[in-house]
């Protein structure tokens, strides 16, 4: 199994582990729930090196990225990051992604951990015909994820990047606690953040600065257990879960993130059929409204009919409440309905929800 | 940590006696395993069980794991408190964490189970 560099920094915070495509990564420290509620309250530091990064350079690097991805990378000035997609001819997911635009003709992708080497070979299959590098620098990076309303007030003391300055997905580079990074104002729990790259072979500098300036802050460390209720909440998609290559970015309730005017990228005629024509089945919020929690790949029935699977599904430990998301005939998705899952044999009703679950505005 | 005077299963549960009484729950090592608890599925009062018959399921956040009856009995009352107070699992898991009493059909069962000094060996053994 791999180790991120630091793993010998999570040992000494007591970690439990788990195994993750590969990893061997931080499951929990104090308890998904208190580093949950640390997140949404205060601020949370996570690991995240496992997941991908390739750096495609050159001088069609541009039209490489547009025609990989439905969201426009056009528009993006260089220190600026954009979510998007890895797309099939058929308009699914290959995988979700954060596009980097970090200089003239140089774009980072961040990619899933599950699927890094899956894109990095996706991405080389295409690039006959573009002037274009491409390069698997996964193993060179290390990434953590400073998440929270104080994570600015913690990060500020440690670099000369004035953060105040940075606007959502703006990206700077500079030094943090002395170490050279690339600093991107983004994240995955639904609230304000950052998440820091660095190429150091030093990285636990990185994290034990954040760690020490955190202490006055109530700043924990954050598994991957509740980095999911995290996301779930605030409804971003997993990998695997939400998206994958049979649900078309449409039916993942991403139009947003679909430029057609843009010109042609992989999947685009299909995806401006499916929008012209309509979609049959689209992902919906749920919650449960009789007893249980509602988890991956439980049936999930309408009118006794079974239509589909969970897809992510959890305790939320905000809301107290069991949450959770599927795909639903389009005709079933209105806020409201009611349809049910099964749970240990039981049909346990559920309501169509509006999502995200969770919205950092809605708190004091 | 685990009392002398309670049993311990392979599974994690502990049984308390008082007369042909069972009072049973899962153990600290158990509730440390899980993480936090958010659920509780409590059997029905009146059910009969038979020894490592599934009566309830357990849920934390992350997973979901069966209790099994450490004995084979009736069950007498189950903890309504953990319909509201689940937590109680992980922050008392030997007192008022307890999940169901049985009344015991033979107590010669309690035989196959294992004292506290044995559960301690046990537990040394798995994270071994």
């Amino acid at each position: 199994m791999k180790r991120t560099r630091l793993y010998a920094a999570h040992e000494k915070e007591g970690a439990k582990f788990v195994e993750f495509f590969g990893w061997e990564m931080p499951i929990e420290y104090s308890g998904i729930i208190q580093e949950h509620m640390a997140v949404r309250h205060h601020a949370g530091l996570f690991d995240v090196s496992h997941m991908g990064e390739i750096v495609i350079s050159g001088n069609q690097a541009l039209d490489f990225v547009q025609y990989l991805t439905p969201n426009n990378a056009a528009r993006l000035d260089v220190n600026k990051a954009q979510y998007s997609a890895l797309t099939t001819p058929q308009g699914t997911f290959v995988d979700d992604l954060l596009v980097y635009y970090l200089d003239e003709n140089v774009f980072l992708l961040v990619v899933n951990a599950a699927n890094t080497d899956k894109d990095f070979q996706w991405i080389l299959s295409h690039k006959q015909g573009f002037d274009v590098d491409v390069q698997n620098k996964s193993e060179n990076y290390t990434q953590v994820a400073l998440q929270g309303s104080e994570a600015h007030k913690i990060l500020q003391p440690l670099t000369e990047i004035e953060l105040n300055d940075m606007s959502g997905f703006a990206v700077e580079r500079g030094s943090v606690a002395g170490v050279e990074a690339i600093v991107s104002r983004t994240g995955y729990t639904g609230e304000d953040g950052f998440e820091i790259y660095t190429l150091s072979p030093n990285p636990e500098k990185i994290w034990d600065a954040i760690m020490e300036e955190g202490k006055t802050y109530s700043l924990l460390p954050i598994g991957l257990g509740a980095r999911d209720t995290l996301r779930l909440e605030a409804t971003l998609m997993l990998y695997g879960n939400d998206i994958d290559e049979s649900t078309t970015v449409l039916e993942a309730g991403l139009r947003w993130l679909i430029k057609f005017k843009k010109g042609d990228f992989l999947g685009r005629e299909v995806l401006l059929k499916q929008k012209e024509e309509g979609i049959r089945r689209k992902i919906v919020g749920f919650e449960l409204i009789g007893r249980g929690i509602a988890r991956p790949h439980y049936p999930v029935f309408v009118d006794d009919e079974k239509v589909a699977e969970v897809r992510s599904g959890s305790f939320s430990p905000f809301l107290h409440k069991s949450i959770g998301l599927t795909y639903l005939p389009i005709e079933y998705t209105e806020i409201g309905t009611e349809f049910a899952i099964e749970i240990r044999g039981k049909r346990i009703k559920a309501k169509v929800v509006p999502t995200p679950f969770y919205k950092k505005e809605e708190k004091q | 940590m685990y009392p002398d005077n309670f049993y311990y299963t392979k599974d994690h549960e502990w049984v308390k006696t008082d007369g042909d009484k069972a009072t049973v729950g899962i153990t600290d090592f158990a509730q440390k395993q899980l993480g936090d608890v958010v659920y509780v599925e409590l059997p029905q009062s009146g059910s009969q069980l038979e020894f490592h018959q599934s009566m309830g399921v357990i849920e934390s956040v992350k997973a979901v794991s069966d209790i099994f009856s450490p004995i084979s009995g009736e069950i007498i009352e189950t903890n309504e408190e953990l319909n509201d107070s689940p937590e109680l699992v992980n922050e008392n898991p030997h007192d008022s964490g307890w999940i169901v009493k049985i009344k015991i059909k033979d107590e010669k069962e309690l035989e196959k189970l294992m004292s506290a000094s044995e559960y301690e060996k046990f537990l040394e053994g798995l994270e071994e």
